[in-house]
């Protein structure tokens, strides 16, 4: 899976897809996960990076993590790999 | 480095209509103290989930309710529905107020004379009296209110053996104009059973007529009503005395005032639209200024009114068990308190606020209690912060029926704090444990062996 | 002569195929003689097109929807109220008035003036309470009987008769020309917006519309009555013309002195071929073609600010007779940017 990398995200934290024309708002981690994706980290780098930033455990983390993958996926934010 | 307080990863696509991050602040500010007690405090304390009573509410909203009466009136008198919510510690707050006790079956009546009511203070109501119960009544002079024909006939029998003429009351029902009409309690006005009752009662001679009472309904939304109902008492007593020169003492106006809580399906906050004690006083007391009562011979105003005294005052703490997504994509969010102890979440939107800060993203969420029943859902659809395990939710206004109507179904009941008026913390009912429920159980020898 | 700056909050901004009324009573304020306007839109939703308008509106704050409750909108007003320094606030929304009606003293003590019905004037002209109304005040009104239970319109239907109307409480009307119908009605309706249900009397005839404003002490400041020219689909009046019904007039005049109605309204009217005019509905506000009075020369928003403010406002006793109103779509051009803000920060 890859994240569409053309979506802007401002830093109020607005989300535009220009495929879609949909808009989103999304959360600051959420934001930072989305940058880190279209930097091309895969998803356990991007977990060992968020787990030094913040106040959590690994399992809750990846239960959320993978919860927002499936939500990026359902607004067709991440498509599959060509 | 200190590590960044973690909120989980959210997005949400902007439909035209859904509110962004202002509309989101539409929810109340979080509830982290209960009366200055820290709601973390307490539930390191006494644990989850947890109902909390506010001493403090308690005594300030009935003493608004009293002075919205009193300075109508001149001779108002409150009675605590018990039924309402029975704990002794609750109950004494109202009686320590001034409180007299209104009860609805023998068990009532022997909670609140082992509370120490005079018994000449206690009001007997409800369909259900036992003949024992009325013998015990009437021989304490407490006031019955006698509810059908059938109990009209006991008690007139059993005066031969007492040696104290009952004092009693009858209930009235009546239209009002409101609906559903409540007529499967007491005589009927507009048909002429209540007529017929009070004429049954001052022939016998044998039952001392000192009241009159109804009780028109639940959470009535109109005040106008209870105006109605008023002024049909004030003719049932005039009539009276009109015929049989007697006098009645009072004109009880029973309950159902509405709380501050909003009704499922109600478009606008309860807290907005119910109407205030004032609202109601207004109508109640008018009516019976304008009625023929001669001023210097207005009968005393009883109301017992429960919920509009004490849903405020309750609180449940409630513990985040799990986040969860249902297959439809909606978030359901899994909490230590269910309809086992907030049955009154089948007909209210019971306000749910965090017990901590959270930043300005929020989620609409379905909140489901921890029982394995699909009836067990607190709120079908409620926005709320994004949530952890582990963090609170505090329920409000659930003071009323809850810690009388609650189950003790799959789980056990937690404890129960009052905070008195100086934020100090008392249990008034410990958490049940597995003997409080199979301590009665009784298992024949042969079942005792399951192998 | 320099005239005074007023800042107006106007609510209403969804000027779309189904219109608030927020934009045309912007332009009405727009055009007063008596003061000069900042305009404040206040709106529920980031796509309401007055938001994006500002040679209209110099700046909008999203505000909480009516149901959320009177508190946390009077949080958010005086949120706006520390930056804005409102003089006035004109509600338009029928769902939002209880609101605002109730928060009435608490916003005049943050300086904030409004000129609404009562509590008792805006539940009394209430749909299911038409028919007391009627009577209390001498206006004929068709009639109409709440109802709780779908078994009440068997004993009802000789009174009423076939066709019948049956509406909801808050919105929404079916005519029903038999039994069957009337049953399956009252059950949508009651699904949709609770008890109880209304029954009516079909009246047939033509629909006249009056929009005025009452001072609160029995005399009416404006008055233009209408006729639909043209509706849409959704039965929403397209173009119209203002005409010279001299009985019409004379109903609203008894409707404001009897009721002694305060604030704006609007009377939805039926005369019928024999010349009875019927009260249909009264909404307690300005509705969303008032442009037209002010066009005809009685400007009610402008009356309606000063008013609020405690001025002294001359009643309107003339209008032109035959103007049209004829309303139009425009295509606004919005960048992403502005969408962005009113939809992250609630503010543009």
């Amino acid at each position: 899976m890859k994240i569409n990398e053309n979506l802007a995200i401002s830093e109020s934290g607005f989300l535009f897809n220009p495929t879609t024309g949909e808009s989103f708002t999304v959360n600051p981690i959420g934001a930072e996960i989305i940058e880190l994706l279209k930097e091309g980290k895969t998803d356990g780098q991007i977990t060992e990076m968020l787990l030094k930033t913040y106040q959590i455990d690994s399992q809750t983390l990846q239960k959320d993590l993978h919860d927002f993958n499936d939500i990026l996926k359902q607004h067709q934010l991440l498509e599959p790999n060509e | 480095m200190e590590k960044k307080h973690y909120e989980r990863p959210h997005i949400i696509k902007l439909e035209t209509g859904m509110p962004g991050k202002f509309g989101m602040r539409n929810d109340s500010p979080p509830t982290t103290h209960i009366d200055g007690v820290a709601v973390k405090e307490l539930v390191a304390g006494y644990g989850s989930p947890l109902f909390v009573i506010s001493e403090s509410t308690t005594r300030s909203v009935y003493r608004k309710a009293y002075k919205a009466f009193s300075t109508r009136y001149p001779k108002v008198q409150f009675a605590w529905s018990y039924k309402t919510n029975y704990l002794s510690a609750v109950c004494n707050i109202f009686h320590q107020e001034g409180s007299w006790a209104e009860v609805v079956s023998g068990f009532e009546y022997d909670k609140a004379v082992a509370n120490g009511v005079d018994p000449a203070k206690i009001i007997f109501n409800g369909p259900g009296k036992s003949t024992e119960d009325l013998r015990k009544a009437a021989e304490n002079g407490s006031l019955i209110h006698i509810d059908h024909l059938d109990e009209l006939y006991t008690l007139t029998d059993l005066t031969g053996e007492l040696t104290r003429k009952p004092l009693v009351a009858i209930r009235v029902n009546m239209d009002t104009g409101i609906y559903p009409m409540w007529d499967r309690f007491g005589f009927n006005y507009e048909n002429g059973q209540a007529w017929d009752a009070i004429n049954k009662i001052m022939m016998s001679g044998k039952l001392e007529l000192v009241g009159l009472h109804t009780h028109i309904g639940t959470f009535i939304m109109s005040a106008g009503a209870y105006g109605i109902a008023a002024s049909k008492l004030a003719d049932l007593a005039l009539g009276i005395k009109q015929k049989f020169n007697h006098d009645i003492r009072y004109i009880d106006m029973g309950g159902g005032f509405t709380s501050k809580n909003t009704l499922k399906g109600s478009y606008l906050p309860g807290s907005d639209t119910n109407p205030s004690f004032d609202d109601y006083a207004e109508a109640i007391t008018s009516a019976l200024v304008n009625s023929g009562f001669k001023p210097d011979n207005l009968p005393l105003l009883i109301l017992e009114t429960g919920r509009a005294l004490i849903d405020e005052a309750g609180y449940i703490i409630t513990t985040v068990i799990a986040n969860k997504r249902l297959s439809t994509g909606r978030r359901a969010t899994i909490i230590d308190a269910g309809v086992n102890l907030l049955f009154t979440s089948f007909w209210y939107q019971h306000p749910v606020t965090p017990a901590q800060g959270f930043s300005q993203y929020r989620e609409e969420n379905a909140l489901y209690g921890p029982l394995c029943m699909n009836i067990d859902c607190v709120r079908d659809s409620i926005t709320l912060p994004l949530l952890n395990k582990g963090e609170q939710l505090v329920i409000h206004y659930t003071g009323a029926y809850n810690l009388t109507q609650w189950m003790q179904f799959i789980t056990l009941r937690p404890k129960v704090v009052l905070i008195d008026q100086d934020s100090k913390t008392h249990i008034i009912r410990e958490s049940e444990s597995v003997t409080s429920v199979s301590g009665f159980e009784k298992t024949p020898d042969y079942l005792n062996i399951i192998k | 002569m320099n005239k005074p700056l007023i800042t107006i909050g106007v609510t209403g901004l969804n000027a779309i195929d189904s219109p608030g009324p927020g934009v045309a009573v912007i332009r009405g304020l727009r055009e007063a003689t008596s003061f000069d306007v900042r305009i404040i839109g206040f709106a529920y939703e980031s796509m309401e097109p007055g938001i994006y308008m500002h040679d209209l509106i110099d700046r909008t704050y999203q505000i909480p929807y009516p149901s959320a409750g009177a508190d946390v909108l009077l949080s958010r007003l005086e949120y706006i109220q520390s930056r804005e320094k409102l003089d006035v606030i004109i509600p338009n929304f029928d769902a939002e008035l209880y609101s605002f009606i109730k928060l009435e003293d608490k916003l005049l003590k943050l300086g904030i003036h409004m000129f609404l019905p009562t509590i008792s004037q805006f539940e009394e002209r209430h749909k299911v309470n038409l028919s007391e109304f009627g009577k209390k005040y001498g206006i004929e009104v068709p009639l109409g009987k709440a109802i709780f239970d779908s078994s009440e319109i068997f004993a009802l239907q000789k009174d009423f008769d076939f066709p019948m109307m049956i509406k909801g409480k808050w919105y929404d009307a079916y005519i029903a020309y038999n039994m069957e119908q009337a049953r399956t009605y009252f059950n949508k309706i009651s699904a949709k917006w609770g008890l109880p249900v209304v029954l009516q009397r079909f009246v047939h005839g033509t629909e006249y519309n009056v929009t005025g404003l009452g001072d609160g002490n029995g005399n009416t400041v404006a008055a233009v009555p209408m006729r639909k020219q043209f509706i849409t689909d959704k039965g929403k009046a397209w173009a119209g013309i203002s005409i010279d019904d001299k009985k019409l007039l004379a109903i609203t005049r008894q409707f404001v002195s009897e009721t002694r109605w305060k604030g704006a309204f609007e009377l939805e009217m039926m005369k019928t071929s024999d010349n009875i005019y019927y009260l249909m509905e009264i909404n307690p506000r300005i509705p969303a073609w008032v442009y037209l009075a002010v066009g005809v020369g009685q400007n009610i928003p402008e009356a309606l600010t000063n008013l609020a403010l405690g001025r002294n406002v001359e009643p309107f006793t003339t209008y032109d007779v035959g103007k049209l109103f004829i309303r139009y779509s425009y295509d606004m051009i919005v960048d992403r940017s502005e969408f962005e803000k009113i939809s992250v920060n609630g503010e543009l």
